[in-house]
C-alpha cells in the first residue's frame, strides 16, 4: 500500500484522527489512492456492483415493511405492494430487475477478471473472495425469488432444496431440515425469508474484505504489467470517480429502462400465478441467471454427480489462480488463451440457452439438446481443468511493454 | 481493446437472442394473433371507453365465473384507470353482496340458514363468484376458472393471449376428437378449453354505440384485464419518462466533466 | 531439555485438554436448539398421519391427496394394469428395490412388494428426481410421467426411464377397512 498522504485540516479532525483514523482510512482509499493510468470500460464494474448492492439492500429493507412472509399472505402482500403501497410498484420492479442487472454486472466483472488474467498473483485471494460473492448472490438471488411465493418460487425452491437429497445416507434429514417439514412449506418460507434479509449484509461484509484485498496489490490493468513509478498512476479521485459515475450512471440508464418500460420480461408469467403444491408448472426454469448452471445439473443423468457438477462447475472457479499457469497476465498478449476466452463465453452462453429450453427439445429437431448440454458441460471443466494449464505452457506470449505509462502515453507525444 | 468491445457488442447480442429464444420455443402452439393496443410502447396509455367497455363485458359475461380479487372497486376511479367518478364507483360496488361480520347476537346465518350478508363498498375488492375452489369445480365439471386480476401478467403473452383465446374458439381440424365438457381453442395449450365460447356478437351492448363485435368484446376485455395486472402503468411510464430524461442529462454532463478530467491523460 | 519428562506437565496437560473439552461440550449442547429448531416443528409432525376414504374410486381412476404436504396417489389400478406391472422382469428395473415403507429396506421391487392389496397402489406424488408431480396415465408406460425433466414411471410407481433415480416412495399405510385406508 502506498504511503498515507492525508493532512487533518481542523482541530477536530486531528482529535478524530489520532483516535479512529477514518477520515485517513477513506483519503488514502477513496481520493488519493494511485491507480493506474488505463483502466478501461470493464474496470468500471467493481463500483456499479458497490451501486447494485446498495440498491438492493435499500429497496429490500423497505419492502420488508410490506410484505409478509406467510404462505397464505405472501403472494397477496406482494399485490398489495403492487397496488396499494405508495410507490410499492417501483420499488418491487427496482429490487426484481436490480437483482437481475446485479448479476449482468457480477458476468461482466467475472469475464473482465479472466480476461485480464486478474486474478494471478498476487491477486489470488481479490478473486477467491470474489467467488465467495458470487455464491453469496446466488443463494440470496435464490431465498429471495421464492419470497412472492408464485409458482416459480414454490418450484425452484422445491427443486432446488431437493437437490440436497442426493447426499448419501442423511440427504433425506438434511432436506426435511431445510424444510422444517416434509415439504417446502410455511417454516421454509419464513426462514427463507430471515436469511435472505441476513445475507446481503455478509455480501457487505465480504465487499469490504474484497476491497480491503484489491488495495493490498492495487488494481491489476488491461496490459496486466506491474506499476512501476508513479507515471504510471492517477488518484483515484477526480479520475476514476467521475469516470465510474459516467458508466454507472450508463448502466442505470438500462437498468430503468427494465423497471419503466419492460418490468416483467426478465422474469417468468408463471410467477403471477400463486404458489400451488398440487399443480407442477409444465416447464420448470431458474432466472436467467441460473440458467448454465441448470444446464449442467440436468446434462448428468445421474442424481448425486448431476449435484456435484452443479457444485463443481462454482467451485472450479476457485483454483482458477493456480490452474492458470501462464507468466503472462492479460490476454492482450496471449493470442492462444484469447481465443479459449471467447470460446468459453460461447459456452457459457450455449449453457445458458439450453437451460432455458425443455428437458427433451433439440436442435433444429435433429440433434438432442441433451447432448448438446453434456458437450457443453464437458467444455466448461475442460476449459479451466485441462486447456488452461496447457495453453499456459505452450503458448508463446506477445512481448509485453515496459510501462503502463509508456505504453498510454506514447500515442500522445506532447503529454 | 476495440475487438474486446466489438466482440463483447457480439456476445450481448447472441444473449439477447438466447434468451428470448426460450419464449418463442417453448411454446408449440401456433403464434398469438396480435391486434395491436393503446398501452403500447413507451408512451402507450389506457383507452378509457375501451377500459369501461371491458368493465362491461367483465361484468356482464365472465363475472359468472371468473373472480377478480384483487381488484378493489375503489381503483375504478383512480387516476391511469377507467376513469369512472366517485359516485359511479359507489353504484358499482353497491350491486355485489359480501359475507356479513357476526351480528349483535353473534349469528352469522339468518333464520333460514342462509349466511348474512351485507352491500359492498368501494373499500371492498370484486368478490369472487365461488365460495372455495372446490365450489367452483363442482360447478364447472371439475374445472378451475381462474381468477383473471392478474391474468394478462400470468400469461406469456398478456393481452394478446387473452385476445386470442377469447376469438381462438373453432371447430376442432380433421382427426382431432374433443371430449365432451370441452371447447376447441387455437390458441390455449392442448387446444381443449373447458370455458365454452363467452363472446358472440352483440353479446353485450354497449352505452357508446360501439358495434359489439367477437372482436371489439374480446379487444376491450383485453385492456381491461391488463388494466387489472398493471394499474399503474401510466404511473410507471409518467415517472419513467423524467427519470430517463434527467439521466441521460446527467449522463451527459458527466460525460464531458469526465473528458475535462482526463484531458491529456490518455 | 530432551530430558525433562515428568508427571507434572502431563497432568497440567490434562487439566487444560479436560477445560477445553468441557468447553466444546458445552459449546455445542448452547448450539445444538439453534439447529434443531430448524427441524420440523410439532404441529407439523402432528399431521404425520392421515385417513382417507377410498369408496369412490373406480378402478382405472387415480386420486390425489395431501399427506404430509407432499401429493399422494392413490390408483385403482384396472387388471391389465396389473398384469403388465406383474410381467416386468426386477432385475432390468433401474432401481430394483421396493421402497416401500412397509417392508424391509431391501425387499425387490416386485409388483406384490409395491401393492399390499393387488388392486391398490398407493405411493407418493413426488418424482424421486426433484420433486416434481408426476402425471399419471402418461408416459410409455401408462404409469406416471414427469414434466419436468421427463421420468417415466410404470403402473407400479417404478422408475423406467431417468433421470429419476428410484422408485416412486410407498407411504407407511394400513387399510382400516376396504373403503378406508390410513396413510402414515
Amino acid at each position: 500500500m502506498h504511503g498515507s498522504t492525508y493532512v487533518p485540516k481542523s482541530g477536530l479532525s486531528r482529535w478524530m484522527d489520532q483516535r479512529l483514523p477514518v477520515m485517513r482510512l477513506m483519503h488514502d482509499t477513496m481520493l488519493t489512492f494511485p491507480t493506474p493510468r488505463n483502466l478501461n470500460i470493464w474496470y468500471t464494474f467493481g463500483g456499479i456492483l458497490t451501486f447494485c448492492l446498495a440498491v438492493q439492500l435499500v429497496t429490500g429493507i423497505v419492502l420488508s415493511m410490506h410484505y409478509t412472509a406467510d404462505t397464505r399472505f405472501a403472494f397477496d402482500s406482494v399485490e398489495h405492494i403492487m397496488r396499494d403501497v405508495n410507490y410499492g410498484w417501483f420499488l418491487r420492479y427496482v429490487h426484481a430487475n436490480g437483482a437481475s442487472m446485479f448479476f449482468l454486472a457480477v458476468y461482466i466483472h467475472m469475464f473482465r477478471g479472466l480476461y485480464y488474467g486478474s486474478y494471478k498473483a498476487p491477486r489470488e485471494i481479490i478473486w477467491i473472495l470474489g467467488v465467495a460473492l458470487y455464491v453469496l448472490m446466488m443463494a440470496t438471488a435464490f431465498l429471495g425469488y421464492t419470497l412472492p411465493w408464485g409458482q416459480m418460487s414454490f418450484w425452484a425452491a422445491t427443486v432446488i432444496t431437493s437437490l440436497f437429497s442426493a447426499i448419501p445416507l442423511v440427504g433425506e434429514p438434511i432436506v426435511n431440515w431445510l424444510w422444517g417439514g416434509f415439504s417446502v412449506d410455511n417454516p421454509t418460507l419464513q426462514r427463507f425469508f430471515s436469511l435472505h434479509y441476513l445475507l446481503p449484509f455478509v455480501i457487505a461484509a465480504v465487499v469490504g474484505l474484497h476491497i480491503w484485498a484489491l488495495h493490498v496489490p492495487g488494481n491489476n490493468n488491461p496490459l496486466g504489467i506491474d506499476v512501476k513509478s508513479p507515471a504510471d498512476t492517477l488518484p483515484f479521485h477526480p479520475y476514476y470517480t467521475v469516470k465510474d459515475l459516467f458508466y454507472l450512471v450508463c448502466f442505470a440508464i438500462i437498468m430503468m429502462a427494465f423497471v419503466f418500460y419492460a418490468p416483467n420480461f426478465l422474469g417468468h408469467p408463471d410467477n403471477y400465478q400463486e404458489g400451488n403444491p398440487l399443480v407442477t408448472p409444465p416447464h420448470i426454469v431458474p432466472e436467467w441467471y441460473f440458467l448454465p448452471f441448470y444446464a449442467i445439473l440436468r446434462s448428468i443423468p445421474d442424481k448425486l454427480f448431476g449435484v456435484i457438477a452443479l457444485f463443481g462447475a462454482m467451485a472450479t472457479l476457485v483454483f482458477v489462480p493456480w490452474l492458470d499457469t501462464s507468466r503472462v497476465r492479460s490476454a492482450r498478449f496471449r493470442p492462444v488463451y484469447r481465443q479459449f476466452f471467447w470460446i468459453l463465453v460461447a459456452d457459457g452462453i450455449l449453457l445458458g440457452y439450453v437451460g432455458a429450453q425443455p428437458v427433451d427439445a433439440s436442435l433444429g429437431g435433429v440433434i438432442p439438446l441433451l447432448y448438446v448440454g453434456r458437450l457443453a458441460t464437458f467444455w466448461y471443466f475442460a476449459h479451466f481443468w485441462i486447456i488452461l494449464p496447457i495453453i499456459g505452457i505452450f503458448e508463446t506470449p506477445k512481448p509485453v511493454p515496459d510501462s503502463i505509462a509508456k505504453s498510454v502515453l506514447h500515442a500522445t507525444p506532447a503529454e | 481493446m476495440s475487438t474486446f468491445f466489438t466482440r463483447s457488442l457480439l456476445v450481448a447480442a447472441i444473449s439477447v437472442i438466447g434468451l428470448t429464444a426460450p419464449a418463442l420455443a417453448a411454446e408449440d402452439h401456433i403464434a398469438l394473433k396480435a391486434p395491436g393496443w393503446s398501452f403500447d410502447g413507451p408512451f402507450g396509455t389506457y383507452d378509457r371507453a375501451a377500459l369501461q367497455r371491458g368493465f362491461q363485458v367483465y361484468k356482464e359475461v365472465c363475472a359468472a365465473c371468473h373472480g377478480l380479487k384483487r381488484v378493489p372497486f375503489r381503483t375504478l376511479a383512480d387516476e391511469g384507470g377507467p376513469g369512472f367518478t366517485e359516485s359511479e364507483v359507489k353504484a358499482i360496488a353497491a350491486q355485489y353482496k359480501l359475507p356479513a361480520p357476526p351480528n349483535d347476537q353473534g349469528q352469522t346465518i339468518d333464520a333460514n340458514g342462509a349466511p348474512l350478508m351485507r352491500t359492498a363498498i368501494p373499500a371492498d375488492a370484486f368478490p369472487s363468484p365461488f365460495a372455495n375452489e372446490n365450489a367452483a369445480r363442482f360447478a364447472n365439471n371439475g374445472s378451475l376458472p381462474p381468477d383473471l386480476s392478474l391474468i394478462t401478467k400470468a400469461r406469456m403473452g398478456g393481452a394478446d393471449y387473452v385476445y386470442s383465446v377469447l376469438t381462438g374458439y373453432g371447430p376442432a381440424p380433421e382427426g382431432v376428437t374433443v371430449p365432451a365438457g370441452r371447447y376447441y381453442n387455437a390458441y390455449f395449450a392442448g387446444h381443449q378449453i373447458a370455458m365454452p365460447p363467452p363472446l358472440s356478437a352483440d353479446r353485450v351492448t354497449y352505452a357508446d354505440g360501439t358495434k359489439a363485435t367477437v372482436e371489439q368484446m374480446a379487444h376491450d376485455l383485453a385492456t381491461f384485464l391488463t388494466w387489472t395486472a398493471e394499474p399503474k402503468m401510466e404511473e410507471r411510464k409518467e415517472m419513467g419518462f423524467i427519470w430517463m430524461v434527467s439521466l441521460l442529462v446527467l449522463a451527459v454532463l458527466l460525460f464531458f466533466s469526465y473528458r475535462k478530467v482526463w484531458h491529456g491523460e490518455h | 531439555m530432551a530430558h525433562s519428562q515428568t508427571a507434572e506437565p502431563t497432568r497440567r496437560d490434562f487439566l487444560y485438554v479436560a477445560t477445553a473439552g468441557a468447553g466444546a461440550v458445552a459449546a455445542a449442547s448452547a448450539v445444538w436448539p439453534l439447529i434443531d429448531q430448524m427441524n420440523p416443528s410439532a404441529a407439523v409432525l402432528a399431521l404425520a398421519s392421515t385417513e382417507i376414504d377410498i369408496s369412490a374410486v373406480q378402478p382405472g381412476q387415480s386420486i390425489t391427496v395431501l399427506w404430509r404436504g407432499k401429493s399422494t396417489f392413490i390408483r385403482r389400478r384396472t387388471p391389465e394394469e396389473i398384469a403388465a406391472s406383474k410381467e416386468v422382469n426386477v432385475a432390468d428395473l433401474i432401481d430394483p428395490v421396493a421402497r416401500n415403507a412397509n417392508h424391509e429396506a431391501d425387499a425387490p421391487a416386485t409388483d406384490a412388494n409395491r401393492a399390499e392389496k393387488p388392486e391398490w397402489l398407493i405411493v407418493v406424488g413426488v418424482c424421486t428426481h426433484l420433486g416434481c408431480i408426476p402425471l399419471a396415465f402418461q408416459g410409455d408406460y401408462r404409469g406416471w410421467l414427469c414434466p419436468c425433466h421427463g421420468s417415466q414411471y410404470d403402473t407400479a410407481g417404478r422408475v423406467r426411464v431417468g433421470p429419476a433415480p428410484q422408485n416412486l416412495d410407498i407411504p407407511p399405510y394400513t387399510f382400516l377397512s376396504d373403503t378406508r385406508v390410513r396413510i402414515g
